[in-house]
């Protein structure tokens, strides 16, 4: 049975406050998803997002700052570009692309961080089978 | 690097071990790579479980510690400190999430919630095996402060900040300072006008060399952070700029205005309670209320008014908290002129909190009569001429409805939020689904953001009374003195860092940093990227700009992220 692994990449400021009120909320989303935290997403390296799925995960999932990001005003064309170069590095590595996707989260964004999760989860799913 | 690591797993008494089984989770992770003890408590926040471990740290000599408890927004600071205490350095500690972002998320499925729980420890401890010591950058702080919005909540917090010895700068968007309290009528429970109030906090405010007011005023721009933010103001139509340590929003709240036709609004003798505490102020005559030149002899109230509207579409969802209280106060302001009166209240609930029970018994007393509906049977009103129908089903006594007519109907409106778009563009303050600001924790934090710097208070962040308001507007003063008279706050020392042999001098990180952090240096053989370490805000929007991976943010550096990522996957590959 595929169960896909998803790492998430969340913000300090931002999205993990809207991935806690999810949780706190008692949002079922699927436990295979793992979180690590940085400062902004537009500081997240390709090169992790390649070794995040060249090591077993089956996607990586961006939550993003989006425009609440409190430290750079061009954070979500910076991480979008981070997310189309990290997608080009997959390419490259005979990987899908699809394997990654972005959203941004808000600090009070829970619902759409679970209905995004569970979309790409199911997404990630089919794309396994 | 810490090879001797302590690592905690919290039960937070139930909340976490409920749904993860914490015991499996300590006994799983004892053996990892670096790990010399690991022990579960029952509260690890508790002032016995810390001292606890602050002795474990010391007599095992642990040179890194993981805790696997709750959401890093509550106690990372709370933990770092222990740390500090026990004499280990507080960037050689992970705090690992396993309540929000596991247990209270997996709540059907025990053991993959285990089993996520164990990997995001096993990630926390990859993290603090590869971190490295850090200490904190000092800055110095301005000891002045801005507050935006001049009602009750921001004149009081400038009175407190004056007393502290911290210049205030208060900015009001109106012409004049007073905010709701001058338009509010009397007010409960010192039966003064709201303006009298407002008069004599401006009578104390003149007084005072360390308070100025701008009216007409906003803020336009603002830059820099925590403890020496530049702030442009416009007050009519002078431009200046004020250096402050912090910012306090004390933005106030609208009345709720009702939609066209909603409970019979846009009838003369529909009204709302703002509006009938207004006419009850003015009316001089005793023995008979006067509206629109006739007598009013029957009054009926329906409450909750553009608030908990739970089945409406983006409506408002919270209670707001003060009308309860406002109209039976008001009600008995208006038996005070006549107690002939017939009034009548259709509530939802009745929620006059704390002593402002008082003042629903007495209504009992003094002959007003309540009647109970339900959100999906709202009372019907219709009128003929001056004389409104109201038709109700009082769940509690009948099932017929009952006919109420009278001259006057006070829709007993709440409190909205005020939309400062502008505000809220320049100073990114999170906000809530009821559109009010967000604090970063209700209880343990409730005036302070997820901005350094910026707190909130008064009804800015939610409906409250005014002793509410003010309460919060003294809890923002005293945090903003905590924060400035010492004269300088620690930055976080996570910020980028060249790793020198790594650079090439490409310069293509030239541009990466807007606050232009980044210059380049000549070093015995090359020239390489420098960071300016009191700008730099440890975004890390450089990082992904260097091809040589020669840029990192501390605590976040490339060998602990992707040790975090390989720990994550250890099971994957064990089976």
């Amino acid at each position: 049975m595929s169960n896909p692994k998803i790492l998430v990449f969340s913000t300090n400021n931002i999205s993990d406050p809207g991935i806690d009120l999810a949780g706190a909320s008692h949002m079922d989303y699927p436990e295979s998803v793992k979180i690590i935290t940085v400062p902004c997403s537009s500081g997240i390296s390709p090169k992790w997002i390649l070794n995040a799925i060249k090591g077993g995960f089956d996607g990586v999932f961006v939550a993003a700052d989006g425009t609440d990001c409190p430290y750079l005003t061009d954070c979500t064309d910076r991480t979008a570009k981070i997310v189309e170069k990290s997608q080009e590095l997959l390419t490259t590595n005979n990987l899908d692309p699809r394997r990654i996707k972005m959203a941004a989260i808000c600090s009070v964004c829970a619902e759409s961080f679970a209905s995004h999760i569970k979309k790409f989860y199911k997404a990630l799913s089919e794309l396994n089978n | 690097m810490s090879d001797k690591i302590g690592v905690f797993v919290c039960y937070c008494g139930g909340n976490i071990s409920d749904f993860v089984d914490v015991e499996k989770v300590k006994d799983t992770i004892s053996g990892e790579e670096g790990v010399a003890f690991a022990k579960t408590n029952m509260f690890t926040c508790s002032d016995s479980a810390q001292t606890e471990m602050i002795n474990a740290i010391k007599e095992k000599n642990l040179d890194g510690i993981v805790i696997a408890s709750c959401s890093p927004k509550l106690h990372l600071k709370t933990f770092q400190n222990m740390a500090q205490r026990a004499g280990l350095n507080p960037y050689q500690y992970t705090q690992v999430n396993i309540r929000e972002q596991c247990s209270w998320a997996h709540t059907h499925n025990k053991e993959a919630a285990t089993e996520k729980a164990i990997d995001l420890v096993r990630a926390g401890i990859a993290k603090t095996r590869n971190s490295i010591p850090l200490n904190p950058l000092r800055v110095n702080t301005v000891n002045q402060a801005l507050i935006i919005g001049g009602g009750i909540s921001g004149l009081r917090c400038a009175l407190a900040l004056s007393e502290m010895g911290i210049f205030a700068h208060v900015v009001e968007k109106e012409s004049k300072i007073g905010g709701n309290l001058n338009d509010i009528g009397i007010i409960f429970p010192d039966h003064k006008n709201g303006y009298e109030l407002i008069e004599e906090l401006e009578k104390d405010i003149k007084k005072r060399a360390n308070i100025n007011i701008y009216t007409n005023a906003k803020l336009i721009k603002k830059q820099g952070s925590v403890g020496n933010f530049e702030c442009d103001i416009v007050s009519g139509n002078e431009k200046l700029t004020l250096n402050v340590g912090s910012i306090i929003l004390t933005t106030g709240f609208k009345p709720y205005t009702p939609e066209p036709n909603e409970l019979g609004y846009g009838h003369p003798n529909v009204i709302t309670l703002v509006d009938f505490k207004k006419l009850l102020s003015n009316n001089s005559k005793k023995g008979e209320l006067i509206f629109n030149g006739q007598r009013v002899r029957e009054i009926t109230y329906v409450y909750c008014v553009g608030s908990r509207e739970s089945t409406k579409e983006d409506g408002n969802k919270y209670c707001s908290r003060y009308c309860c209280s406002a109209a039976n106060y008001t009600s008995l302001l208006a038996f005070d002129i006549d107690p002939k009166l017939k009034q009548y209240h259709i509530y939802r609930d009745i929620r006059t909190y704390g002593k402002y029970e008082e003042y629903y018994e007495e209504n009992l007393r003094r002959g007003a009569l309540f009647f109970k509906y339900d959100e999906e049977n709202p009372p019907d009103i219709s009128s003929k001429g001056e004389r409104i129908k109201i038709l109700v089903k009082d769940r509690l006594i009948a099932k017929d409805d009952i006919l109420i007519p009278c001259d006057l109907l006070v829709l007993v409106n709440g409190m909205v939020a005020n939309e400062n778009a502008e505000l809220n563009n320049i100073l990114k303050t999170p906000i809530g689904k009821d559109k009010f600001y967000n604090e970063i924790h209700p209880k343990l934090r409730p005036v302070e953001t997820v901005i350094d710097g910026i707190f909130i208070a008064g009804t800015s962040q939610g409906p409250k009374n005014i002793s509410e308001s003010v309460t919060s507007s003294m809890a923002a003063a005293s945090k903003t003195a905590s924060l400035l008279i010492k004269g300088y706050v620690n930055i976080e020392p996570t910020i980028a860092h060249v790793i020198e042999e790594k650079c090439t001098g490409c310069k293509l990180c030239e541009h990466s940093c807007p606050y232009e952090a980044i210059s380049f240096v000549n070093k015995t053989d090359k020239v390489i990227a420098d960071i300016n370490p009191a700008i730099c805000k440890g975004c890390g929007g450089c990082v992904p700009d260097c091809p040589e991976d020669a840029l990192e943010v501390l605590g976040y550096t490339h060998s602990q992220i992707n040790s975090m990522i390989d720990s994550m996957l250890l099971e994957a590959k064990e089976c």
